[in-house]
C-alpha cells in the first residue's frame, strides 16, 4: 500500500475529472465565523425555521432541542434573523 | 502495403448511397448510442432528422432529446455522459459557438461525447457554407478533433470516435468534423458494417465501470460517473490551490491519443479493409518530393487528384491530408515533411491577425530542424468558395517557382479571392 | 469519370433526378456523387445540381466545371442562363424541348456538330402520366437512351428504394416511355 500523498497534492495523485478526493464535509468552514449563533433553548418553541432556513445544514435537531454544528456554521446570523422568538443570539467568538 | 482480406469482405457490408450527414446518422444509429441531444443548424440538419426517423420508428433505443439550443444539447450529453452513457450531438458553425463554454466543461470533466459537426462559416456575413471556422474556434477546448475526406470516412470515422473517447488511456471529446455541404449534402456510396459488427467493434454499450478512480473517502477505487451510491462530485470549484494540476489531467491524456486513434484506426481497417494514412495524417506521394501541401478535410482528395496529375507531368509534388488536427501530431508531420524544398498549408480559416491555424501548427512542427523547408501558407474557401482543380494546379506552379528561386516573400497567401 | 451537370428550377426535382442516377450508378457498381450547388431553396429558382460517375474512387470534391453531360429540365432557362457553358466538346446536351431541331440549336446558341444534342417533350410526359410537370424522370429517360449510362434495373432499383410503390412505378413508365420519344437533334 502506498503511503499517504503529500498535501497539497501534485496531479499524479489526484483523481481524473477533476472530481474532488475528499467528501465536501471534509472541508471545515466553521473556522470563517466572526460571530457564533447561541441558542437558549428555553425561548425556543421548536418552530424549525432555522433549521430550514440555514444554508449549510448547521442546525441540528437532537429530538428535544436545537443543536448548531460548530464545525460547518459560518456565522451568517440567518438563523438569528429568522428566529420569531429571538431565541438565538449572534455573539463574537472568543479570542485566543 | 498488401494487407489482408478485411475480417468483413465488401460484399457482406451493406452498400448504400448516402450523403455525409446521412452516414454519420447510421454510425450513430449502429454505435448503441444512449442520448442523443441536438439543435438543428444548416448543414448538420440532416443528422438529427435522420436520426430522429430512426428514434421515431422505435429502431434505437436512444433517448432523444430535442432542446432549444446548442448550449443546451452540449449541456444535456455532458449530464448524460457523466452518468454513464454513451452520447452524442452535433453541431456547426454559430451553434458550436454557442456550446464553447460547454465544451470545456466536457472536455475537463473528461466525458467520452462524440459531436460531428459539419463544418460551416462563422457569421457576419451570415453564410451557411463550408469553412473551418467553427472547428477552429474549439481547438483550444480540450477535444480531440478528426476531420474527414469524404462520406466513406465520416461514418467509418464516427463509429471509431466512440472507441477512441471511451478509451481509458484517453477518456476525452471527441470531435469528427465533415466539410458542410461538399460532404454533408453530398451523396456518395458508401459501405456500411452490419450492425452485429459495429456492436463488437465497440464491445457493446458504453461501460462507464472501465474508469474508476481512487477518493479518500471509499476503500476501492470507484467507476468516474455520477452514482448516487458511490457519491462523486462532478465540477465544483477549483481555485489556484489545485486547477492547474487538474489541467495536467488534460495535458497528460492528450499526450496518449495518437496511438490510441492509430490502434483504433487499425483495428477499424482489419475488420472493414479501409484505412486512412496510419489514421492520423495520410501522406500521398511524399516520398522523394520537393513540394509538399498540407490540407484538411474534403480539399484533400481534390488537392491529391491535382498532385497525381502534376506527377504525371514530372512535378515532383505530395500531399498530406491531417485527420487529427488535436491533438496536433508535430513530431510526425516534421518527419514527412522535412525533406522537402517547400510546404505549402492550405487553411480554410484564417486567425486574424496572424496566419491560418493548421500554418501556425506546422511552423511549430518544423522549427526544431535543422535545415528548415520553405514555408507559405494558403487561406482559401472562406464561406463555401469553392477549389476547384484549377486553381489547385496554379497553387502548384507558383510552389515550383518558388522552390526554383528558393524564397519566399509574401508567407500568407489567398487562393480564389478577387482582389 | 463521367460529370453531369443539372439545370433545373428549385421543386422540378433536379437533385432528386442526379441523386437517381448516381444511385442506378452505384448499383451497376460505380463510383458516385452526386450534389446540389448549394443555396437557400427556393421554389422556381434556377438551380444546378450535379453527378460523378466513376469506375474508380472519386476523390476530388468541388464543383463540376466542365462537364460530359448538360441536362436541362425547364427549356425557359435556356433565355436566361448558359447551359453549355464549359462542356467538353462532343459531350451532351439533353433538353425537355418540343420544337424543331432547328430552334433548339438557336436557343442553345451553338452549331451543329459540336455537341450531341438531345430533346425529350418532358414536360407533356410528366402531366400525361404523372399530372404534374415534374420533369426529372423523364430527362433521366432522355439521359439513358442518349449515353447508356445507367442501367434500366439500376434506376429500377434507385427508384424503388426512393419512392413508395406506386409512384416508383409510375416512374419507371414515365422513363420508358421517354426513352422511346428522346431523339437526337
Amino acid at each position: 500500500m502506498a503511503s499517504e500523498p503529500k498535501e497539497p497534492r501534485g496531479y499524479r495523485d489526484l483523481p481524473i475529472g477533476a472530481v474532488p478526493y475528499k467528501l465536501s464535509t471534509a472541508y471545515l468552514t466553521g473556522d470563517w465565523r466572526a460571530l457564533r449563533p447561541v441558542v437558549d433553548n428555553d425561548k425556543c418553541v421548536k418552530c424549525m425555521l432555522c433549521w430550514i432556513y440555514c444554508p449549510d445544514m448547521a442546525i441540528i435537531w437532537d429530538g428535544e432541542k436545537i443543536l448548531v454544528n460548530y464545525d460547518y456554521c459560518k456565522g451568517c446570523g440567518i438563523c438569528a434573523h429568522e428566529c420569531p422568538v429571538n431565541a438565538i443570539d449572534m455573539v463574537p467568538e472568543p479570542q485566543e | 502495403m498488401v494487407y489482408g482480406m478485411p475480417r468483413i469482405p465488401p460484399e457482406k457490408q451493406i452498400l448504400k448511397a448516402l450523403n455525409g450527414d446521412e452516414a454519420v446518422a447510421y454510425a450513430v444509429k449502429q454505435s448503441l448510442v444512449d442520448v442523443v441531444a441536438a439543435y438543428p443548424i444548416t448543414p448538420q440538419t440532416i443528422i438529427v432528422e435522420k436520426f430522429s426517423e430512426f428514434v421515431a420508428d422505435g429502431e434505437v433505443h436512444t433517448e432523444f432529446v430535442p432542446v432549444e439550443s446548442e448550449h443546451s444539447a452540449m449541456s444535456t450529453v455532458v449530464g448524460a455522459a457523466a452518468a454513464g452513457a454513451r452520447a452524442f450531438t452535433a453541431t456547426a458553425a454559430n451553434g458550436l459557438a454557442l456550446m464553447w463554454e460547454i465544451l470545456y466543461i466536457a472536455a475537463s470533466l473528461r466525458l467520452p461525447i462524440v459531436m460531428a459537426v459539419a463544418n460551416r462559416a462563422l457569421s457576419a456575413p451570415i453564410n451557411i457554407h463550408c469553412d473551418h471556422s467553427d472547428a477552429m474556434g474549439m481547438r483550444d477546448s480540450g477535444w480531440v478533433q478528426l476531420f474527414v475526406e469524404n462520406s466513406q470516412e465520416a461514418y467509418d470515422t464516427v463509429i471509431q470516435a466512440f472507441r477512441i473517447a471511451e478509451d481509458p488511456d484517453v477518456l476525452l471529446p471527441v470531435a469528427v468534423n465533415l466539410d458542410g455541404f461538399f460532404l454533408s449534402h453530398t451523396l456518395e456510396n458508401i459501405r456500411m458494417l452490419p450492425d452485429e459488427a459495429v456492436h463488437e467493434f465497440l464491445g457493446g454499450y458504453r461501460d462507464a465501470s472501465k474508469v474508476k478512480v481512487k477518493v479518500d473517502y471509499f476503500e476501492e477505487p470507484v467507476p468516474l460517473m455520477l452514482n448516487p451510491a458511490r457519491p462523486l462530485s462532478f465540477g465544483p470549484l477549483d481555485l489556484y490551490d489545485y486547477y492547474f494540476e487538474h489541467k495536467m489531467h488534460q495535458v497528460e491524456a492528450m499526450k496518449r491519443v495518437p496511438e490510441v486513434v492509430r490502434r483504433v484506426h487499425d483495428e477499424y481497417a482489419e475488420l472493414s479493409g479501409r484505412r486512412y494514412g496510419d489514421g492520423v495524417l495520410v501522406p500521398y506521394a511524399v516520398e522523394d518530393a520537393d513540394i509538399i501541401i498540407t490540407v484538411l478535410g474534403s480539399s484533400g482528395g481534390t488537392v491529391r487528384s491535382v498532385v497525381k496529375k502534376m506527377r504525371e507531368r514530372g512535378v515532383k509534388v505530395g500531399t498530406v491530408r491531417i485527420r487529427m488536427f488535436r491533438p496536433f501530431p508535430h513530431r510526425e508531420l516534421a518527419e514527412i515533411l522535412k525533406g522537402a524544398k517547400v510546404v505549402a498549408v492550405m487553411d480554410r480559416a484564417i486567425s486574424f491577425g496572424s496566419y491560418g491555424p493548421s500554418f501556425l501548427e506546422i511552423n511549430t512542427a518544423l522549427y526544431p530542424l535543422r535545415e528548415k523547408p520553405l514555408l507559405v501558407n494558403y487561406v482559401y474557401g472562406l464561406g463555401g468558395r469553392d477549389l476547384p482543380p484549377g486553381d489547385v494546379e496554379k497553387m502548384i506552379e507558383e510552389l515550383v517557382e518558388i522552390a526554383r528561386r528558393g524564397e519566399v516573400e509574401e508567407r500568407l497567401r489567398f487562393i480564389g479571392v478577387r482582389a | 469519370m463521367v460529370e453531369v451537370r443539372w439545370h433545373g428550377r428549385g421543386g422540378q426535382g433536379a437533385w432528386t433526378a442526379s441523386n437517381l442516377v448516381a444511385m442506378a450508378a452505384m448499383f451497376d457498381g460505380k463510383h458516385v456523387q452526386s450534389f446540389p450547388a448549394f443555396g437557400p431553396e427556393r421554389s422556381g429558382a434556377p438551380i444546378v445540381a450535379f453527378t460523378r460517375i466513376s469506375d474508380e474512387p472519386i476523390e476530388i470534391h468541388s464543383m463540376v466545371y466542365e462537364p460530359d453531360i448538360v441536362i436541362v429540365l425547364d427549356p425557359t432557362l435556356l433565355k436566361n442562363v448558359r447551359v453549355v457553358e464549359g462542356l467538353k466538346k462532343g459531350g451532351f446536351v439533353i433538353v425537355n424541348y418540343e420544337g424543331p431541331g432547328e430552334k433548339l440549336y438557336k436557343a442553345l446558341g451553338v452549331e451543329k456538330g459540336v455537341y450531341r444534342v438531345y430533346k425529350v417533350p418532358a414536360t407533356k410526359l410528366a402531366l400525361e402520366i404523372l399530372k404534374r410537370p415534374i420533369t426529372n424522370t423523364a430527362l433521366i429517360g432522355a439521359f439513358i437512351k442518349a449515353t447508356g449510362l445507367v442501367s434500366l434495373e439500376g434506376i429500377e432499383k434507385a427508384l424503388r428504394e426512393r419512392f413508395p410503390g406506386p409512384l416508383a412505378e409510375k416512374n419507371m413508365f414515365l422513363i420508358k416511355k421517354s426513352m422511346e420519344l428522346a431523339e437526337e437533334v
